[in-house]
């Protein structure tokens, strides 16, 4: 996979393009990304609900998502809220679970010598693993994978409201099941938490849901299809983790790295600054370029070369500092698990087709995953 | 086998002993409140902050400038601070004592 943003994080460090209207310059060195993500106080998250998000959601969301687009100190008291519920997955009988639930799917991968990813694999694993995330029965899954994989974006518009709608009715009707019937599920614990001394709003509690949904869903098929290739592509890597499981955590990191799931995330600029010399207005948008940090030579070594092994590895893939990505231990638990059990059940994978998912910010071009990807995977 | 012990916000002291490996793994293995290890300790997350005692310095080789970069962006960064992770558990270690730096 190319690095699209090098020339111009070498020769500027910014990329100015257009988005409705309402322009973003996206921060693309390592050190400059990491400052930016630092200072929360400059470069705003809890501004417009949707307008952080590049495209901008503005014309199609008024809920705010929680914590996400919320700043110090409220962000910390929502966290506070949900730190521990999101650090589950480290739980033996989690990880026993969505060991199962891949090994369940992997073998069902096995038993067909014409396996799409995206629809076949990726997206039954993430929804399925989310069940666990949210714990609520296996079943549900179904429900969301039936939306498919573009409920949150179609393929013509990019922003499609009534696309958008199917999730947030469904999000609303979970919430009215959770109030009349509480449960141990993430809704019901929302729902009764104490947030500064009041219990939270159903808007802020589907606020948080939203989020859960949606961050964590093309990123985690993205993060597995591109996986998928990748040891498709380098039988030798497989190789590696089955004689090396040890590595496992290391590999988790570096294909994190090197495939930025998610591509960038913007903020709202308070006070008139500047990046890299360049003047940003009062009450403009930059993004932080993740990917594009995470490319940067002068951090890593060989950066467009995936080195499974890499020992020390500072990437930015979750983002940095104050909104560091809160599903990262289920993201990385996920991934353990799934290098892990197709280091254990596939020797090879052999690539059928494919079709690139790629991603347009004004003339640069990024390729983030693929449309569609078939395989076949063989035990021997 | 080496005694390291690590200091938690609480005051608390916890007394644990390793062979090899790095303190991250070690503190983590055993439960000490503050060391997360997100990461697994490839430098990428910077909760597995502690601090050395300034006679204890000398001990471990100096940070780099990789660590160095990501402690800049921490709170309760001091002179004493580095990152368990990129720290080797060796003989010279023999009943030091650490602090963690976060809770
Ligand atoms: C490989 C998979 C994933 C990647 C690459 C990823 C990436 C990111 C990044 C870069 C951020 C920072 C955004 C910012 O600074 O504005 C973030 C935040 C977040 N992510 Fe993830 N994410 C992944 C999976 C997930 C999953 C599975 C969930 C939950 C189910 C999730 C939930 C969140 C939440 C709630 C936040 C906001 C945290 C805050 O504002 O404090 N993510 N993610
Ligand atoms: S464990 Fe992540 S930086 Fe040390």
């Amino acid at each position: 996979m190319d690095d699209p943003f090098e020339e111009a994080r070498l020769e500027r460090g910014y990329e100015q393009i257009d988005d409705q209207n309402d322009p973003v310059v996206m921060v693309l060195r390592h050190k400059d990304v990491r400052k930016c993500a630092h200072q929360w106080k400059t470069f705003q998250s809890g501004a417009k609900p949707g307008r952080i998000v590049v495209p901008s959601e503005v014309n199609i969301r008024d809920t705010r998502q929680i914590p996400f687009e919320v700043d110090p100190p409220e962000h910390g008291a929502y966290r506070a809220l949900m730190e521990e519920w999101f650090r589950r997955p480290l739980l033996p009988d989690y990880e026993a679970s969505l060991t199962d639930i891949i090994d369940d799917i992997i073998d069902g991968a096995l038993q067909t010598n014409n396996l799409e990813v995206v629809e076949q694999f990726a997206l039954p694993l993430q929804s399925r693993a989310l069940t666990l995330l949210l714990n609520i029965p296996h079943e549900e899954s179904e429900v969301w994978i039936s939306w498919g994989t573009h409920v949150f974006r179609s393929d013509d518009t990019k922003l499609d409201a009534s696309k958008a709608t199917i999730l947030y009715d469904y999000i609303d009707t979970q919430i009215e099941k959770a109030i009349s019937l509480p449960g141990d599920d993430l809704y019901s614990k929302l729902l009764a938490s104490d947030f500064q001394d009041r219990k939270l709003t159903k808007e802020e509690v589907k606020g948080v849901m939203i989020l859960t949904f949606a961050g964590g869903r093309d990123t985690i098929i993205n993060y597995v299809t591109n996986t998928i290739a990748y040891l498709g592509n380098h039988p030798e890597a497989l190789q590696l983790i089955k004689e090396q499981p040890e590595i496992c955590n290391r590999a988790v990191e570096e294909l994190v790295r090197y495939f930025s799931p998610l591509t960038h995330m913007g903020r709202v600029v308070k006070e008139d600054t500047y990046v890299c010399e360049h003047a940003i207005l009062k009450n403009t948008r930059i993004s932080l370029c993740w990917a594009s940090a995470n490319r940067d030579a002068s951090v890593f070594e060989h950066p467009n070369e995936v080195v499974l092994d890499r020992k020390v590895n500072p990437h930015v893939a979750f983002g940095f500092g104050t909104h560091k990505c809160l599903g990262a231990t289920h993201a990385r638990q996920l991934m353990k698990v799934l290098l892990k059990s197709l280091s254990k059940k596939v020797q090879s994978i052999k690539i059928i087709d494919q079709k690139e998912n790629v991603e347009e910010w004004g003339t640069i071009n990024r390729k983030v995953g693929y449309d569609a990807l078939n395989v076949s995977f063989h035990s021997n | 086998m080496v005694i390291i012990n690590f200091k938690t916000k609480d005051g608390q002291v916890i007394s644990t002993e390793g062979r090899k490996g790095s303190l991250m793994e070690l503190a983590r293995d055993n439960n000490v409140k503050g060391i997360d290890g997100d990461c697994g300790g490839v430098c990428s997350c910077a909760t597995c902050h502690i601090y050395v005692a300034p006679e204890d310095t000398d001990k471990f080789p100096t940070a780099s400038d990789i660590e160095k970069d990501m402690l800049e962006f921490e709170d309760n960064t001091t002179e004493h601070s580095r990152l368990a992770c990129q720290l080797e558990i060796n003989e010279s270690l023999n009943n030091i004592t650490l602090t963690v730096a976060n809770e």
